[in-house]
């Protein structure tokens, strides 16, 4: 059974309104409105459990941080650290985000409509079943999956405020050694990291792009088809686990 | 003074410093309650060891006049300053800057306003020097030479006002909400590796130079001793201090436009430079060659203010958060949009600045 509550967020410091809503969800509460919110850091940090997030305004830093399993929508721009470390659930931002979008992230989706800041998906990392995974619409700023360990980074460039720009910024995938990044399109060559190349897409890379774009342009009520009208490349590691053997020699 | 028990227990809110900045381009004046409101919204960035602003337009009466702003730990100290101000100046006016008791605002140091003209008759070993590096001589001799007193604003119809404490509570202090300026740049400091005192809050100015910063000048020692070459003494114990003096030596007396000062904080990469078509590559080379001793190392997100206008200017790898937004005549800067938008809820367009690339508001003529 859902049960629905609504927050108004004017004015209240980060620490009440995230207690409201821990207390709130402690309760019972499935679905959590919030409204006027402006700056507030750490919403919906840790929160365990499916349960749904509607946040109206511009939320402050490390939304979602070490989230696992909520359904956060945003329908508005979101700061920077979005997703710092979260685990499971799915963050949907109806605008741009900051800096550091899914640092660390071990598990769920972020959907972003359009650009995003610096370092987005630094660290990411994947673990059996666990696949974090990345939509930007727009475009990105340098090191993007920079030191990338696993999971899946797909970079549109579509939805973006700069059409001068390249759609991905300098140093893209500096020392990914696991993962995935796709780009549409394409991309500069000297916007790619060192020792890394984009190569064509296959069979097997489509069919992921396909299902994610699916998810991405329903949740964001976009054209799939008009995304998927151009190709598509693909930037993998060219190495695997190099440091394995530096303290404990296989 | 010794560190409390168990401080490690301790629950920390995670911060950095804040910046924020709006200019009206129009020149209609903006209250003062705009950014003391964007600053507050951003409390948490700085840790109460360090707030500030800097106001343009705020004294358009005494708008001819050199505004001085001192802060002195003694009432001698500000009786020195004022014999070497006397020294070089005719004083045209001479008050306390009003200020109010707040309760979270502690020791705080004599603050003085002049408004001043350099004498006609001027002393013998600085006659050849230009009206603006006159100035620019007496403020560091007051600084570097007056113990307990100095300068922390000296441009015309500009003024700088800052402390220790969170800036809410400095604005407080010096009954910011009086003033309306049509540019405003505020800061929050979380001190990482200088003393949080009274003189190393931001802003920084320099005749109508202000710097507001968020980040680390790494470069600090190399660019310090660059502008002692130059006649820049530092003497206030924070690195963002260099920035200050640097716009003036770069821009004022070298005749850099901003764009090409900032292609000296933060120029392109070697590798960028080695792209780009003849004759720009030739610019840039020289650039990094003659000014490698200016280049800002380091993370940094500073909004620079004079009066034709503000800048934001990012890092290259951008280690710095920095939006800009705007609404009809205004341009706002700031390290968090919420911060914009508790100020201005509707904006025309939202941006993050690329790495390296200035973004420049001019006001209209």
């Amino acid at each position: 059974m859902s049960k629905k509550v609504t927050f108004d967020a004017q004015g209240v410091y980060y620490r009440q309104l995230n207690e409201q809503i821990r207390a709130a969800i402690a309760a019972g509460a499935t679905e959590v409105i919030l409204k006027n919110v402006n700056s507030q850091r750490y919403i919906a940090g840790a929160v365990d459990g499916p349960i749904k997030f509607e946040i109206n305004g511009v939320p402050g830093q490390d939304l979602c941080s070490f989230m696992r399993g909520p359904t956060v929508r945003v329908k508005a721009n979101a700061q920077d650290g979005v997703g710092n470390t979260m685990d499971d659930g799915l963050i949907i931002i109806e605008g741009l985000a900051g800096d550091v979008v899914g640092y660390a992230m071990r598990g769920g989706r972020i959907f972003i409509k359009g650009d995003v800041g610096y370092r987005v998906g630094i660290h990411m990392k994947a673990y059996m079943e666990k696949l974090p995974t990345i939509v930007i619409g727009g475009k990105a700023g340098d090191f993007l999956g920079e030191y990338m360990a696993g999971g899946i980074l797909l970079l549109l460039g579509m939805f973006s405020d700069k059409p001068n720009e390249p759609i991905a910024g300098r140093s893209l995938g500096t020392g990914m050694h696991g993962g995935v990044i796709y780009v549409r399109g394409g991309v500069p060559k000297e916007q790619v990291g060192p020792g890394l190349t984009t190569q064509p897409v296959d069979e097997a890379d489509l069919e992921i792009i396909t299902a994610l774009v699916k998810d991405y342009a329903k949740e964001l009520k976009l054209d799939a088809k008009a995304i998927m009208a151009e190709p598509f490349v693909k930037i993998r590691p060219f190495s695997h686990r190099p440091y394995g053997n530096l303290y404990v020699p296989a | 003074m010794k560190a409390p028990e168990r401080y490690y227990d301790f629950q920390k809110d995670i911060s950095g410093c804040g910046v924020f900045g709006v200019i009206d381009t129009k020149k209609k004046l903006i209250n003062g309650e705009m950014p003391i409101k964007a600053m507050a919204c951003m409390h948490d960035r700085g840790n109460g060891l360090g707030g500030g602003f800097a106001a343009y337009g705020i004294y358009p009466d005494l708008a001819d006049k050199y505004a001085f702003h001192l802060m002195c730990d003694t009432q001698d100290a500000l009786e020195n300053a004022e014999q070497v101000i006397k020294h070089y100046f005719t004083v045209h006016e001479s008050h306390p800057i009003p200020t109010r008791k707040v309760l979270s605002i502690k020791n705080a140091p004599l603050v003085w306003r002049f408004f001043l003209t350099p004498k006609k008759e001027r002393p013998a070993e600085v006659r050849e020097l230009g009206e603006q590096d006159y100035v620019v001589h007496a403020v560091m001799h007051i600084n570097h030479k007056i113990p307990g007193a100095f300068v922390f604003s000296s441009g015309k119809n500009m003024g700088a006002f800052k402390g220790v404490g969170f800036p809410e509570d400095i604005a407080d202090f010096f009954r910011l909400e009086e003033y309306s300026a049509y540019i405003w740049t505020g800061h929050n400091r979380f001190p990482t590796n200088t003393p949080g005192w009274w003189g190393g809050a931001h802003p920084f100015t320099l005749l109508d130079w202000s710097i507001v910063h968020n980040g680390e000048i790494s470069s600090y020692g190399i660019n310090r001793r660059y502008l002692c070459e130059h006649d820049y003494l530092c003497t206030l114990m924070t690195d963002t201090e260099v920035v200050a003096y640097e716009l003036d030596l770069l821009i004022r007396k070298h005749g850099l436009s901003k764009e090409m000062a900032c292609k000296v904080f933060a120029p392109p990469f070697w590798d960028e430079i080695a792209r780009m078509p003849k004759q720009e590559r030739d610019v840039y080379t020289a650039l990094r060659m003659v000014y490698g001793s200016a280049l800002l190392n380091g993370p940094f997100a500073i909004l620079v203010a004079d009066s034709t206008g503000l800048f934001g200017l990012n890092d290259r790898i951008k280690l710095r958060p920095l939006v800009v937004a705007e609404k009809d005549n205004m341009v706002f800067m700031s390290s968090e949009e919420s911060s914009i938008r508790e100020v201005q809820a509707e904006l025309d367009r939202v941006w993050m600045p690329k790495a390296g690339e200035p973004v420049i508001v001019h006001l209209e003529a």
